[in-house]
């Protein structure tokens, strides 16, 4: 389990001071079809975004809520860890994507009929969002709708 | 601070007819939180499927964390990867 106490002074003191939000409501959505038919979308929370084609991810008071689109057949080289946080090592993250987007796992587990298909489309956010009213207001909205366009079922979230 | 961003943005789909199941790193962030599907994991920041090349370690999170997806509702739903 990752642990605040393993973080620099400075993050510490942030995170203890921190107003840590709470749904006022767990919405719940069923899943909809059997695992085996269902399409799977990846979001990943890295700040990956593909180089000489996306935006990095911009530094801005209360966190950059915007994201970007993978599509499921990039190319690993060409991705970037962009997380803007240096609270954590993003060494592992950059030797193996699939530790902070898992497509491989979720193209075995497709091939093995354990799960239907892996969504054309996956997402990237930046998770260091300490004012989230933008992100659940606007952004993650337009997430949701981009991947209920590609018939997506389940979206598995990977924060780092 | 990804464990709270993230669960905020799996209510938004959940309301919008996506299922959701989320990995926690911090499980207090989770706890408080209360999103859908959580999947607590003993893993440290930045090592969320577990360790850089370890697909058999990544597939089996990635299985556990699916498995949340087919468990009866309603949330929220917290379980430790073990």
């Amino acid at each position: 389990m990752a642990d605040f106490a393993t973080l620099t002074v400075r993050y510490r003191l942030q995170m203890a001071i921190y107003p840590w939000r709470r749904l006022e409501r767990t919405p719940w959505q069923p899943l909809r079809v059997p695992l085996q038919q269902a399409r799977i979308a990846l979001v990943t929370s890295a700040g990956l975004y593909r180089r000489e084609l996306d935006e990095p991810f911009a530094q801005m008071s209360g966190g950059d809520p915007s994201f970007r689109v993978i599509p499921d057949n990039v190319e690993p080289g060409t991705l970037v860890v962009g997380q803007t946080s240096h609270a954590f090592d993003h060494g592992p993250a950059e030797r193996d994507l699939n530790l902070v987007l898992p497509l491989e796992p979720l193209h075995a587990l497709v091939v093995a009929g354990e799960v239907g298909s892996a969504a054309a489309r996956h997402l990237s956010f930046n998770g260091s969002i300490t004012a989230p009213g933008r992100l659940v207001r606007r952004t993650a909205p337009e997430a949701a709708e981009l991947l209920r366009g590609d018939g997506v079922d389940v979206a598995l979230f990977v924060p780092v | 601070m990804c464990t709270q961003s993230v669960g905020l943005a799996a209510a938004v789909f959940e309301e919008r007819g996506i299922s959701t199941a989320c990995i926690a790193l911090v499980r207090s962030v989770a706890d408080r939180l209360r999103p859908p599907r959580a999947l607590a994991v003993p893993f440290d920041f930045g090592l969320p499927l577990g360790a850089a090349g370890d697909a058999e370690l990544q597939l089996r999170v990635l299985r556990a964390l699916l498995a949340l997806v087919t468990e009866p509702g309603p949330g929220p739903l917290l379980r430790e990867y073990r």
